[in-house]
């Protein structure tokens, strides 16, 4: 996959990025929390999940904001500077949901970029993450 | 009333002030992170992720790009020092674990992660070693939300590099809080129960009877609403019940969410009906749509029992 670079005229306000469907199989749950050295039962043992409350294992935040963090790469391409990501956490990722992400450009000032971003399931909002770039 | 949980004003007071003075307050020796930041990590990162962003892993693309070599993907900033899969050993009790004692004994049992905000002074290259402090950054005050009543606690983490110079932050925002009254069905919840006194309880005696009444001054003939001993026109204590005709208009009303008590259904309207007698009482509406709501409109009052010990006036109002 070759990834587009963009920079900064190529956007504006109001401008949406392309969605992105990630499907949460229990392998990328689990996957994604041990490279995140992520060792919490509920991130990766069912029964364990379930005894503290949970319908099942629960995708783990920093996987969250790794794929905030990929959908505006996935987007903007390699010379992004994403200067913050800040999260707001919703409804809980669990295994068989898909989680959907949208994007759209809320603000611009010279080279930095105000993209809000949701990933959202079956249940409703699992993120809602604004992120603050740099396009050259 | 008094229950367990129940707090006065003081103790409330007392509270607060103990748990402001962990605000500031770092939590233990910075913690540092088991290994430099490297390639594996990055790779086992990326391919669970998805992230084909080449600038993590393509030395002549990373080149190419405005980062000029290889970097790690910024959100991975808390995994480079996750403790892993072994505790880490805390000698004696930080601040934080102090602080959640507090909170636990005073019923904030359960926790909730709400907001994680990442803020990047620089990419990390590998070979970079990094540390961690971690600071008490703020404490709420008692908030009511839809998980429970707690309060929010905003804990900072500062990553710095081998050179000591400060390359990222975070912020981590939970809320400790007592759990909400699991949602209860119309079946086995019952409305929750007024407040009766010795001047009051003849009221809602009269609704169990299916009689709407209104106190009427024997002295000056005032009518008047809620029930109490006293005139408020003519400060007389003589008082005659009078039953009201049960037609009204809506003076007011407001439509609740939350916080949701069990045995109501919500959304719930809470309707100010002035009586065409010229009192007014609160009520809620009955076999009417919330959109059928507006200020002015009459209204006939229903009596209705909400269980076998409870009978309450219900505004119906008029298409």
């Amino acid at each position: 996959m070759t990834l587009l670079s963009l920079t900064i005229s190529d956007v504006e306000i109001g401008q949406e990025l392309p969605p992105l469907d990630i499907v949460l199989t229990r392998t990328l749950i689990t996957a994604t929390a041990i490279a995140s050295r992520d060792y919490q039962e509920v991130h990766h043992d069912p029964s364990i999940a379930v005894e503290r409350g949970s319908q099942d294992i629960i995708m783990n935040i920093l996987t969250t904001n790794g794929f905030v963090g990929r959908y505006i790469t996935d987007w903007a391409g390699p010379n992004t500077f994403i200067k913050s990501v800040k999260v707001r956490l919703g409804v809980p990722n669990y295994p068989g949901e898909t989680m959907k992400m949208r994007g759209k450009i809320t603000a611009t000032s010279g080279n930095d970029v105000t993209v809000v971003v949701t990933g959202s399931n079956s249940m409703g909002d699992h993120v809602t993450a604004t992120v603050e770039i740099v396009l050259p | 009333m008094s229950t367990a949980t129940s707090q006065t004003d003081q103790d409330k007071q007392a509270f607060w002030q103990q748990l402001q003075s962990f605000v500031g307050k770092e939590i233990g020796p910075p913690q540092p992170a088991p290994d430099e930041v490297n390639i594996p990590m990055i790779r086992h990162w990326c391919e669970a992720i998805g992230d084909n962003n080449p600038i993590y892993l393509d030395s002549a693309a990373a080149a190419a790009s405005i980062h000029q070599q290889i970097v790690a993907p910024p959100t991975m900033l808390q995994a480079w020092v996750m403790a892993g899969i072994k505790p880490r050993v805390v000698s004696g009790t930080s601040p934080y674990e102090e602080m959640n004692q507090l909170l636990f004994s005073h019923n904030f049992t359960s926790v909730v992660a709400t907001n994680c905000e990442q803020t990047y002074d620089r990419y990390l290259h590998p070979g970079d070693r990094l540390s961690m402090t971690t600071t008490i950054d703020s404490i709420s005050p008692e908030k009511t939300t839809a998980l429970g009543t707690g309060h929010f606690i905003t804990t900072r983490q500062d990553y710095f590099d081998q050179n000591n110079q400060r390359v990222g932050s975070m912020l981590f925002r939970i809320i400790r809080f007592r759990p909400a009254a699991r949602k209860e069905t119309a079946s086995n919840a019952v409305r929750p129960r007024p407040a009766t006194t010795h001047d009051n309880s003849w009221w809602f005696d009269g609704l169990q009877n299916a009689k709407l009444f209104i106190q009427r001054c024997t002295k000056c003939q005032a009518l008047r609403f809620p029930p109490g001993p006293v005139c408020p026109t003519c400060v007389s204590m003589d008082w005659e019940p009078v039953e009201a005709v049960g037609t009204g208009t809506i003076h007011s009303f407001v439509i609740t969410h939350y916080p949701q008590v069990p045995g109501l259904e919500y959304p719930l309207p809470v309707l100010l009906i002035d009586l065409d007698e010229g009192v007014r009482m609160v009520m809620n509406p009955i076999d009417t749509d919330i959109a059928d709501l507006a200020i002015g409109k009459k209204v006939d009052i229903v009596l209705r029992a909400t269980d076998d010990e409870l009978t309450l006036p219900f505004a119906k109002v008029h298409k």
